[in-house]
């Protein structure tokens, strides 16, 4: 019998897994795909907003705000790529501005540091932005952050403080059998006290199997342009436009790889898996950056990719233990502000909801590190000199736009948490998230992964079952 | 401890072994070849087609076979080079920083051969529309896959786009039992040449699509099908056209582009190809630092590829003899009507030997029509074309006593009619 | 048949026509006419492919025939390719399958593998 059960392996499920690690229990984590982060997690914006914008009082409001607070410790704990580079709102026309003061007001409602500014301070601090602007609202404590290794890493610290981690397993059924639930998957059965939903865009999928819900959360799909790395400083910011009933609109930021990312467009979807992209959405999105920053060079284009917000239909986050069914609580609805708000969504369900049905009792050893990352590209010459005499594997290339070395992917295969997958091994390290998007490096890694996982080349995965690379020996 | 070095030339792949080649037959002997991968030789280890070497050795060989004769000339010239040797950043003032399995490394060199080559546009790049499955690979990957590691990536396959390493692998593929069910090209011409249409579809009875594009991936983990639509004159997706394809691969061939961060990093001019602006010795802007092969321009044929690499090994060398000095006054390239671009950017007369090499792509294909150079407005030479196409490379060699006078060096097309 | 076709000694690819009397035009060199009166009467190719070869960074070794074989031979010729099993050291002109497919033409390695 565990303890605890969470389903879903995204950032919800890796900040309420990584805080219940520091009590006495068992936890088991259950995730569909054969990676952590590998839905909502991985295709979003990677913004830690500054919570200037979700409506006062509201559930988005209070987990971003405390949320944000969070950051800066808790990426020095996980060695994360972290960056608090603020955040500018812009009006581009005069009627524009008086919604910027309303922002203000709210942003300071919210208790979040903002500051209005005029268009000649803001063409000052972002010389690419469109000569038209009007003024613009500065967020000093917004940032960006590394998706992929935010999720990665809080699952590792998890595991290595004792929780349970089970990738490609599929939740089918949820049974309240007296005291405690039986979970179905399409592996095995399980039994704990308490269930926690963390399922994203499946969360109401999963509440369903156990209650009447009165809401609903539907897919909503954004769009994306990568941009490489291209030049440093084109804008220093995170680039909104004023805020709309879609969202926070189309905005304009360089990611903590040094990329660009332009979007996302927001589009109502019915299939739960949809991540396609299409090419009118796409140039409609060019369309409405450009207006902010009119002269982005897409010809630097590496990817495009598109996500799936879990959009309630209750317009705020759905937090709560189920009223008909105790000891099933739900995150349910996690749309943006989402992965700022994650940490503190994790420390909420544990510290009050999970603290009112089983008695925490707090571990001695428990470490809220990782083991720290290296990254040989980023060190000065001498220390990169030590680390390669140390271990040669540091000295050779797999990847070449990125720079990533046999040492760091082997460090990544050797952690606690399994990279299983190409795009697993992708998403810690960024072998094959640069230009030539795994053209050179793809066959090195999967060879690798072969050799690690003592599997044929044949069976090694780009993501989801049955997206193998390879089809067959020639010979 | 920082090591010092007349010449670094990073890429041991065909310009940079020619390079080497040539600035050893010219008096350099202290030279290092930076090479990432296990082999020199470069791409052309993974092309074991034939066609390579008719211009330079007059015989046909295959890409290996072309490979170890170069490898042989460094060889036997006794000219160092390390293997997976994987350069990290250069420097305006010419050091150079690498890591290896033996360790970190910064060289001094005095002179810099840029031969890095280049790498494919791929899904990525031109967003296409749908889901992004696995079995969406660009041909040289599929190549690499097939041809050094013996694995194939799919049984049924659809090609996008109608470069030659496209078609040439529909040929691979099909040779090695997969079905290859169309290639796709956007443009109303292949962008191959003929003689791989020829030999690679038309000999299997593989249709070629013209001014067809993928409007659609399908497909949740793995490729499932592919809709290819055809498209109007303004390259747009033509609503209603679209054609479904049931394929568990999308092979790309959809062009190369040149592979430029460590000069870009350092702020050397670019030009259009995406290379840097080089002058006659293909020496970029920044003194001292050359540049030649598929990461100045991408090249249709490797023997140019190391035509070019022997002209910017001769231009290290003089440069390193104190033989090119840099003036004031250069000849400035310009492609005029109908051309996509001229290489090299500028010629310094003063430096330049008695011939003087140009070579530039058209934009579309075209059927007679003069090709023109002029100095300023003076009529230097016209060459009537029967016909000339974007996938071949035009070379031309002009006397450089022709080239005295003001103005810019333009190349352009005039049809025949006109005249 | 008179017939035009596509040449594909060189990369130039010149377009050739060929009459009933096995004269040709269009060709850039004799090369050019030379191969469009075997194309009529009896196209070859050159195979280019690899074998297997178990060694250190290859597992493959890439050959050719050493001449066109019959065009129609070139799928058989694939069927033979495939059962070949080398051992370095491997080098450039080693016969790799003597007589292809009954065409009379070696198939030679094209690379040299030392181990």
């Amino acid at each position: 019998m565990e303890d605890i059960i969470i389903i879903g392996g995204g950032a919800v499920g890796a900040f309420v897994a990584r805080n219940l690690s520091r009590y006495e229990l068992n936890v088991l984590v259950l995730e569909k795909e054969n990676d952590v982060g590998d839905a909502t997690s991985m295709a979003n914006s990677a913004i830690v907003h500054s919570g200037y914008d979700p409506v006062p009082g509201t559930k988005k409001a209070r987990f971003n705000v405390e949320g944000n607070k969070m950051f800066p410790k808790l990426c020095e704990e996980l060695d994360v790529e972290f960056e608090q580079c603020g955040s500018l709102t812009l009006a581009i026309e005069d009627k524009q501005l008086q919604m910027l003061k309303d922002l203000e007001a709210r942003g300071k409602e919210n208790g979040v540091p903002v500051q209005l500014l005029s268009g000649d301070e803001v063409k000052a601090l972002e010389p690419n932005v469109t000569p038209e602007v009007k003024g613009g609202l500065l967020c000093p404590t917004a940032g960006i952050v590394n998706p992929f290794t935010l999720v990665a890493h809080a699952f590792e610290n998890a595991i290595d403080n004792g929780v349970k981690l089970h990738l490609s397993e599929e939740v089918l059924g949820i049974e309240k059998k007296g005291d405690h639930f039986v979970v179905k998957t399409n592996k095995g059965l399980y039994e704990a006290k308490l269930v926690i939903n963390c399922a994203g865009v499946a969360s109401e999928e999963i509440a369903k199997m156990v209650d009447d819900i009165p809401w609903t959360v539907h897919p909503r799909k954004g769009e994306y342009y990568v941009l490489d790395h291209f030049a440093p400083g084109f804008v220093n910011h995170v680039l909104f436009p004023l805020p709309s009933e879609k969202g926070k609109g189309i905005l304009v930021t360089h990611t903590t790889s040094g990329n660009y990312l332009v979007g996302p467009s927001s589009e109502w979807v019915e299939d739960k898996d949809d991540h396609s992209t299409d090419k009118e959405t796409l140039n409609n999105v060019r369309a409405q950056a450009t207006m902010m920053v009119p002269n982005i060079p897409f010809r630097e284009q590496i990817r495009t990719f598109a996500g799936l917000r879990a959009t309630p239909s209750t317009h705020d986050f759905i937090i709560e233990e189920s009223e008909h069914t105790p000891g099933f609580i739900n995150c349910a609805g996690i749309e943006s502000p989402g992965l700022v708000s994650s940490p503190a969504i994790g420390r909420y369900v544990v510290e009050e909801l999970v603290r009112a049905k089983l008695p925490l009792k707090e571990k001695k050893d428990f470490n809220p590190r990782v083991k720290k990352y290296v990254s040989v590209a980023k060190l000065p010459e001498e220390e990169k000199e030590r680390l390669i005499k140390e271990n040669p594997h540091y000295g050779e290339m797999i990847c070449n736009c990125e720079k990533v070395s046999l040492g760091e992917i082997e460090d990544v295969l050797s952690r606690s948490l399994p990279a299983l997958t190409i795009k697993a091994v992708k998403k810690r390290t960024r072998a094959g998230f640069g230009k030539c998007q795994g053209g050179f490096c793809q066959p090195k890694v999967l060879f690798l992964l072969a050799k690690h996982l003592g599997v044929s080349p044949l069976d090694v995965l780009y993501d989801r079952n049955g997206s193998q690379i390879l089809d067959k020996e020639s010979k | 401890m920082m090591e010092n070095r007349e010449l670094v030339i990073i890429g041991g792949g065909s310009a940079g072994m020619a390079a080497a080649v040539s600035a050893y037959d010219q008096g350099i002997r202290d030279i290092l070849i930076l090479e990432r991968g296990p082999f020199l030789g470069g791409i052309l280890n993974q092309c074991i087609h034939n066609g390579f070497g008719l211009t330079y050795f007059k015989e046909e060989l295959t890409g290996p076979e072309f490979l170890t004769r170069f490898v042989k000339q460094v060889q036997e010239r006794g000219i160092a080079y390390e293997l997976n040797a994987n350069v990290t950043a250069i420097s305006k003032d010419k050091q150079v920083s690498y890591v290896s399995q033996k360790g970190a490394h910064v060289i001094q060199a005095r002179a810099i051969v840029m031969a890095a080559g280049c790498y494919e546009r791929n899904a990525g790049a031109i967003g296409i529309p749908g889901e992004r499955p696995a079995g969406v690979i660009t041909a040289g990957q599929a190549q690499l896959y097939l041809n050094e590691y013996g694995y194939l990536v799919g049984k049924k396959v659809f090609i996008l786009g109608s470069g030659d390493i496209g078609l040439i692998m529909a040929r691979r593929m099909t040779l090695e039992g997969a079905k290859v069910l169309g290639v796709a090209e956007i443009m109303p011409y292949s962008n191959g040449l003929n003689r791989n249409i020829q030999q690679c579809l038309i000999d299997f009875g593989i249709p070629l699509y013209l001014s067809h594009t993928v409007s659609k991936v399908i497909g949740k983990g793995k490729l499932e099908a592919i809709e290819i639509s055809e498209v109007d004159d303004k390259l747009n997706v033509i609503p209603g056209t679209a054609e479904r394809f049931e394929v568990d691969t999308l092979m790309l061939s959809i062009g190369l582009i040149p592979n430029n961060d460590l000069l870009d990093k350092i702020g050397v001019p670019m030009s259009s190809t995406r290379g840097s602006k080089v002058n006659e010795h293909m020496e970029t802007e920044v003194e001292g630092i050359f540049s030649c092969g598929n990461v100045l321009h991408v090249h249709d044929l490797v023997d140019y590829v190391v035509e070019e690499g022997k002209v910017a090994g001769l231009g290290a060398a003089k440069y390193l003899k104190g033989e090119l000095k840099r003036h004031e006054k250069l000849l400035h390239t310009k492609a005029g009507d109908g051309i996509g671009y001229v290489v090299p950017a500028a010629i310094d007369l003063l430096n330049a030997e008695d011939k003087v090499q140009l070579k530039f792509r058209v934009r579309k294909p075209r059927k007679d029509v003069y090709v023109e150079y002029r100095l300023g407005d003076k009529l230097l030479k016209r060459m009537l074309k029967p016909a000339i196409i974007p996938s071949e490379m035009e070379i031309i060699s002009l006397d450089k006593s022709l080239l005295e006078g003001e103005g810019e060096l333009t190349v352009s097309l005039v049809d025949k009619e006109a005249k | 048949m008179a017939t035009d076709m596509t040449c594909i000694i060189c990369p130039r690819g010149c377009h050739l026509h060929i009459d009933d009397d096995l004269n040709v035009t269009g060709n850039s060199c004799p090369r050019g006419a030379a191969y469009a009166r075997q194309e009529v009467t009896d196209p070859r190719r050159t195979l280019t492919t690899t074998v297997r070869c178990h060694s250190e960074l290859l597992e493959v070794c890439p050959v050719k025939t050493i001449a066109p074989i019959p065009k129609g031979k070139v799928f058989d010729a694939m069927k033979e390719v495939n059962e070949v099993v080398l051992v370095p050291p491997v080098h450039i002109g080693d016969v790799v399958k003597a007589n292809i497919a009954g065409a009379g033409i070696d198939l030679v390695a094209t690379r040299d593998i030392e181990k």
